[in-house]
């Protein structure tokens, strides 16, 4: 470019206001080829709540199975390509592009950028996606039938998948390189393109907990693809990375994944931390307790998650100094949480409180989570966890930390920011009762797991014995209900996208705070061409 | 005035809390399911159910407390009642007592866990060993002292009944997907090391009674022990996917007195020469 006419650029972007607000047209234009970070966010939020549809259809045929004893609808096989599958699906195509989506949209708005820092990469980040999970799910109409082994692709077993195994393999790749490119686009916006003033002991919780999230993703998005990799040669080309017979070590196999698999649930929940943090100030009229502590707190979770993997193969068979190495360090993970749990609790204490559908799902997560995250201190005891593990006592653990806790604060920030991002409000009513009959549900689903594990049932199995028939009977009732709840949420946003009469304004609600409030509803297609003032009042908390 | 106000609210919100509390943790246990883990019949699981009780109770009680302050909260602090907002944003002194107090329940905690856990990976002193290797999906016993072995898979009946569509109703077959042809005799009150292994898959030996899980894991040999302190029939399941027949796979031991293990053992060489000695004749 010219000086010229750079010198032109910047005098219509001076004279001309509404620049920022030239959407392309056409659809290939718009979706496509975008570049925008609301577009793309609103890609990634439609492909994830996709993906929740497809994933929840498979554990209702999982619940459906379990109704009760005995085989009535699916082989065995089948069964395991369900467990497998709806595990990959949610993690990876739901609640992971969902915060991704979320962070497109927020983090410009939120530190006072015009867009995402490299915009390009952040439109293959997400095309990346759609063609990962077709591939991905291709494989289940493959004859050799998707994975069966579980989310966590143990060898020896994962490598008696078939030629589909590859399609696996290659889609997991694809998944992880989406991830490190979006990371690699949070990072560089934070650290780049903040608004003077907007120090980073400033940014609002979310930016915060997505800025640590994106380093874990970095650090550990790699370590599991280096793992499939091993696989992938060890099925296809003879090498025997994890073939005792060849001198390869299974369990080797298991530290690697769960080096990866720790931080990896700590990715899913970190940013809801940061979207908790930012309701509960809003809806408490009170500044958020403890700002600097939940910071920290946030950083020493993801330290701490790097060192705590092998509580995940406490029976493996490990010498008793790094049994009791891997259970200090994770008992010691809830002392964080628990500073914030406690802070959130601080924020509403004293409050002038409304429960708007936001508020509810924020008070639910932090309840909700609460439960799992003693069910986890308790998984960390490992004389017990002989007991505990692969029971349902364990699905019951990270169903809680992340049913009622990473996806009820999806349906948090979406019932939170949705007004700023679609310019109407949703229907209070409908949101409402999505929320009572969720977590009404979410508990009939999983608190019976509970009982069921520590009375001895294995987890990933088809069928049962009839001594647990009563409680698998209720959680999938419960799990019916609340998969056709989710219909509800379907149509709630489809309302306040398209059908919704009720305009929102700028600030949305009465108590928020925080830079995103200051633009329009719907904001601009640009968010902040020219930087905002920032003020410690327009923040969500005072320092 | 209003102290008094919060102090009342704040005990009738225990009071629910409480109640939910026995709802969720108790009342199940009143369908006469079993909810709870076992206490077993060995040291072990006794160790284990008491650390799993200890932990619980202390979870009980902080989720009460956390729970009864945010709800006493909800109910008081709300802007229908006219509640208007305090103003204060960290207090240094609630964060650190908030920080030191997990960090003792903590340490109380890991004494009790360390115990157990040293002790239930003390295997010195067995008297005898049994070898357990893991296949897709049957377990294959081996009795390293006594010369006996065998291979032992879900039962005939349940296996029938567990096909897809069966017709037979799981209810109508004695100890559904918990019974198998060849069960593992062990005695009681001797010291038994276990030696765990597989041939194809990683697989997990799991006898809930015991107390434990150990993983079959092919190339590496782990090792166990019990000390069955209670003779009977204990029913367990194998503990890690393995394949599609890994919910088909149980374990079943019963234990004997010592006398009568040591005639079952008798029985059992007899009737391994006797079919030796037909091999022989054919
Ligand atoms: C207080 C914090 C937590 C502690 C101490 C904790 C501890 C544990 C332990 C010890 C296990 C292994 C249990 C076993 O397999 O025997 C486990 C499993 C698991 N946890 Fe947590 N956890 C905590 C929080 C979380 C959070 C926040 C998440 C995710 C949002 C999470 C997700 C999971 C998942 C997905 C598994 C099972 C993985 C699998 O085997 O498929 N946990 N947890
Ligand atoms: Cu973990
Ligand atoms: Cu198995």
């Amino acid at each position: 470019m010219t000086t010229e006419a750079i010198h032109e650029d910047l005098n219509e972007a001076h004279d001309d206001h509404d620049h920022g607000d030239h959407k392309p047209t056409g659809f290939l234009d718009r979706w496509l080829f975008t570049t925008n970070h609301k577009d793309i966010g609103t890609l990634y939020l439609v492909f994830s709540l996709t993906m929740f549809m497809i994933g929840g259809a498979m554990a209702m045929i999982i619940r459906a199975e379990l109704f009760m004893p005995g085989l009535q609808l699916v082989e065995p096989d089948f069964f395991n390509q369900m467990t497998t599958m709806h595990a990959l699906i949610m993690v990876f195509g739901a609640v992971m592009p969902a915060w991704v989506g979320f962070a497109n949209w927020l983090v410009p708005m939120m530190i006072g950028a015009p867009d995402m820092a490299l915009p390009r990469m952040n439109n293959w980040s997400f095309w990346i996606l759609p063609f990962a999970f077709t591939m991905l799910l291709s494989t289940l109409f493959m004859d050799s039938g998707g994975p069966a082994a579980g989310w966590t692709l143990y060898p020896p077993l994962v490598l008696q998948t078939g030629s589909s195994f590859a399609f696996v393999v290659f889609a997991v790749h694809m998944m992880g390189v989406s991830s490190i490119m979006g990371s690699i686009n949070i990072i560089a916006t934070i650290f780049n393109m903040r608004a003077p003033g907007m120090r980073l002991l400033r940014m609002p919780m979310f930016v915060w907990t997505w800025l640590i999230t994106a380093f874990l993703l970095i650090a550990v998005m790699p370590v599991l693809a280096g793992a499939v990799t091993m696989l992938l040669t060890d099925h296809f080309f003879s090498t025997n990375f994890f073939n005792a017979a060849g001198g390869g070590d299974p369990v080797m196999f298991q530290h690697i994944f769960w080096f990866f698999g720790h931080p990896e649930v700590y990715i899913m929940i970190l940013p809801a931390f940061g979207v908790v943090s930012e309701i509960l100030p809003t809806f408490s009229r009170k500044p958020l307790f403890g700002y600097g502590s939940m910071v920290y707190a946030t950083a020493t979770i993801a330290f701490l998650s790097f060192i705590v993997w092998a509580h995940h193969m406490f029976t493996v068979g490990m010498p008793l100094q790094a049994e009791l190495f891997f259970m200090y360090a994770t008992m010691l993970i809830s002392v964080p949480t628990g500073v914030k749990v406690f802070n959130w609790v601080a924020t509403m204490w004293q409050g002038s409180m409304t429960f708007e559908t936001p508020m509810l799902f924020a008070i639910g997560f932090v309840v909700l989570f609460t439960i799992g995250g003693l069910s986890g201190l308790m998984l960390a005891i490992t004389a017990a966890d002989f007991q505990y593990h692969d029971t349902y006592f364990v699905v019951a653990h990270f169903h809680y930390v992340l049913v009622p806790g990473a996806v009820f604060a999806l349906m948090a920030a979406t019932y939170y920011w949705l007004p700023k991002f679609t310019g109407n409000m949703y229907s209070e009513k409908w949101g409402k009762i999505h929320f009572w009959s969720s977590a009404i549900f979410v508990n009939v689903l999983f608190f019976p797991q509970h009982y069921l594990g520590l009375a001895g049932m294995p987890r990933r199995i088809p069928d049962y014995s009839p001594q647990f028939a009563d409680f698998n009977m209720i959680s999938s009732i419960g799990g019916f209900a609340f998969g056709a709840t989710q219909l509800i949420f379907v149509g709630i946003v489809w309302h306040c996208a398209f059908r919704s009469k009720v305009r929102a304004t700028p600030e949305v609600w009465e108590g928020s705070r925080g830079l995103e409030w200051t633009l329009d509803s719907p904001p601009a297609y640009h968010s902040f061409n020219t930087p905002p003032e920032v003020t410690c009042n327009a923040l969500s908390r005072a320092d | 005035m209003k102290k008094e106000n919060t102090i009342i609210v704040a005990l009738a919100v225990l009071a629910a809390v409480i109640a939910a509390t026995w709802l969720i943790l108790v009342a199940p246990a009143l369908t006469g399911n079993e909810i709870n883990m076992t206490k077993g019949v060995t040291q072990q699981s006794a160790d284990h159910f008491d650390l799993h009780m200890i932990v619980l109770w202390i979870c009980v009680v902080i989720g009460i407390a956390v729970f009864t302050v945010m709800f006493t909260s909800i109910v008081l602090h709300r802007k229908s009642r006219g509640h208007k907002a305090a103003k204060f944003s960290h207090s240094t002194k609630a964060e650190i007592i908030w920080t030191i107090i997990p960090v003792l329940i903590l340490v109380v905690m890991a004494v009790p866990a360390t115990t157990a856990l040293v002790r239930m990976e003390d295997s010195s002193g067995a008297e005898m060993t049994v070898k357990i290797t893991g296949f897709q999906w049957r377990w294959k016993y081996e009795y390293l002292d006594q010369d006996i072995s065998f291979i032992s898979s879900l039962d005939s009946s349940s296996n029938a009944a567990r096909q897809l569509n069966s017709g037979v109703t799981p209810e109508s077959v004695d100890n559904y997907l918990l019974d198998v042809d060849h069960p593992l005799v062990l005695p009681v009150g001797r010291k038994i090391k276990f030696l765990i292994t597989a041939d194809d898959v990683i697989h997990s030996w799991w006898v809930p009674a015991l107390g434990w899980k150990r993983d079959a894991i092919p190339g590496f040999v782990n090792e166990a022990w019990t000390n069955i302190e209670k003779p009977g029939t204990y029913r367990g399941q194998c503990a890690e996917l393995c394949g599609k027949d890994h919910g088909f796979m149980p374990i079943v031991v019963i234990a004997l007195a010592e006398e009568e293990f040591d005639s079952w053992v008798n029985e059992q060489l007899a009737g391994k020469t006797q079919s030796d000695q037909q091999v022989t004749v054919r």
